[in-house]
Order: C-alpha cells, then structure tokens, then sequence
C-alpha cells in the first residue's frame, strides 16, 4: 500500500502547511486587533482555511484508518485513532469557541488551535514510526 | 463592556485560558483512558494520577467556561488540586522515577507538555483573582 502511505504524508505536509498560514492569519488579526468577524474578507478567508483544513483532517482519519486496517504494524491502535479524532475535533471547536469572543482574543483562540494541528500530526508520525 | 461575573470570566483572555484548558482536558482524558483500558497493570500508580489530571482539567474547563460564583469557587478549587498535582507529581517523579515507568501529563513538572501544565493552573488562579477584583471595581464605582 505504497500508494497510500505516500498520499497520507503528502496530506500531513499540506495539511501542516495549512494550519501553519491559518495561524499566521489569525495572528495577524491579533496585530491589528480585530475579532474573528464572518462578515468580512479577512474572517472569511480564515474560516475558508479551516474549512480547508478541517476536510483534509477528515480525509486523514479515513486514510489513517484504512492504512491501520491494511498495514500490519505493532502500533497502539488506541493511541493512534485517538489523535486522528482529536486532530478532526479541534477546528470547529475552537472555531465556534474562537467566534463567541468579539475582541482581538479571538483570533488568539484561532492561533492557539491551529498550532496544536502540526504538533498531533508530528505525534501521529511519531507514533507511525514507533518510537512513541 | 461585559458586565456580568460570567461573561467576564470567559472572555478576553478568559476565551483563551478556557481553549487551552479544554485541550489539556481532551488530551489528558484521552490519555487515560487508553492507559487504563489497555495496560493498567503497567503504571497503575501514574496512570491514575492520569486520570485523576484528566478529571481536573475537565472540571477546570466547564466551570471557567460556566463562571458564575458557584463555578468559579469549584474551578478555584480544581486549579489548586492541579497546582498541587504538578508541583507533587513533578517532585516524584524526579526524586523517585522508579514509581513512574509510564510519563503522566504533570512527570517532570508538565516537561513533556511544554511546562504549560506548570504554568497554567498560576494562569488560571491568575484570571480567577483579576476577574473578580474587576467586579468589586465595578461594584464600588
């Protein structure tokens, strides 16, 4: 399943990548002090990029699923499927949580749950890889 | 400007103290409950303690999240028992690294977390005093 594995650490480095430019967005929201606001482009845009970003989390946890099924390796399935459905759970929640704060601390939500993305992903490679 | 006790305690940085509690929740809960159900019998000792830090977190963040005065006295309390947690564990663990052959979130004051677990029940005792001295303000004036 060659061709699987590939595709799955493509998806990690795109999806790394899109949660890293989410941040980035957020955090320049938090510069210039404003809230997460839908009816603007800039808010827009960010919630497009977690938008984006939330799909491809879903279509890691099918591949990562499929690949556990598949592939025969001494992982702790537990563990694994564990962090793919946390890594599913964090943007809309912190989306939503994210849009309830009006000031510049929205944002700042954002930036936080966007970067916990790249560290469950360096994990579920860490704990692909086996040394846990 | 919010003006109620509870609105004041989740927002602002209340929002972000919340977000990042409800992470320690979820990762500490999911830890647990992995380690408990699949290999109890291999750290018994540090993966109750596990669990016993996945409970706080998870009253921590729905009582912040509620933050009117009944909650916000259970969340003091919660983050007490998590500072203790963090500075009792990480103390152990250090003295005595034979009791813990598996890592718990507070090992080594929080080191395999970033220390945030260290850092943020002073965060959160932090928030809980400026937000209720910004009520007596607000009652005095």
């Amino acid at each position: 399943m060659a061709t699987i594995g590939g595709m799955i650490e493509v998806l990690a480095a795109v999806l790394t990548y899109v949660a890293l430019a989410a941040a980035v967005w957020s955090a320049v929201l938090v510069v210039v002090n404003k809230p997460i606001e839908l009816r603007e482009w800039h808010g827009l845009w960010l919630y497009g990029l977690v938008i984006l970003l939330e799909l491809g989390l879903l279509g890691q946890l099918v591949a990562g699923i499929v690949k556990l099924s598949t592939e025969d390796r001494a992982i702790e399935t537990a563990t694994f499927v564990g962090y793919l459905v946390t890594t599913v759970l964090v943007p809309p929640v912190a989306g939503f949580w994210a849009l309830l704060e009006r000031t510049r601390w929205g944002p700042v939500v954002m930036v936080v749950g966007c970067l916990t993305i790249p560290v469950l992903i360096i994990r579920l490679r860490q704990l692909w890889d086996g040394h846990a | 400007m919010p003006d109620d006790l509870a609105t004041r305690t989740r927002s602002g940085p209340g929002r972000l103290l919340i977000a990042v509690y409800a992470i320690f929740a979820v990762s500490a809960t999911a830890r647990s409950a992995v380690q408990l159900t699949t290999h109890l019998g291999r750290a018994p000792l540090a993966y109750l303690l596990s669990a016993l830090a996945a409970v706080v977190y998870i009253v921590a963040t729905v009582c912040l999240a509620r933050g009117d005065l009944a909650s916000r006295r259970i969340a003091t309390i919660s983050i007490l028992v998590e500072l203790a947690g963090v500075l009792g564990v990480g103390t152990w663990s250090l003295v005595d690294p034979a009791a813990f052959p598996d890592a718990t979130v507070w090992s080594d004051y929080g080191q395999g977390y970033g220390y945030i677990p260290a850092v943020l029940p002073l965060l959160g005792l932090w928030w809980l005093r400026s937000t209720s001295a910004a009520r007596r303000q607000a009652d005095a004036g």
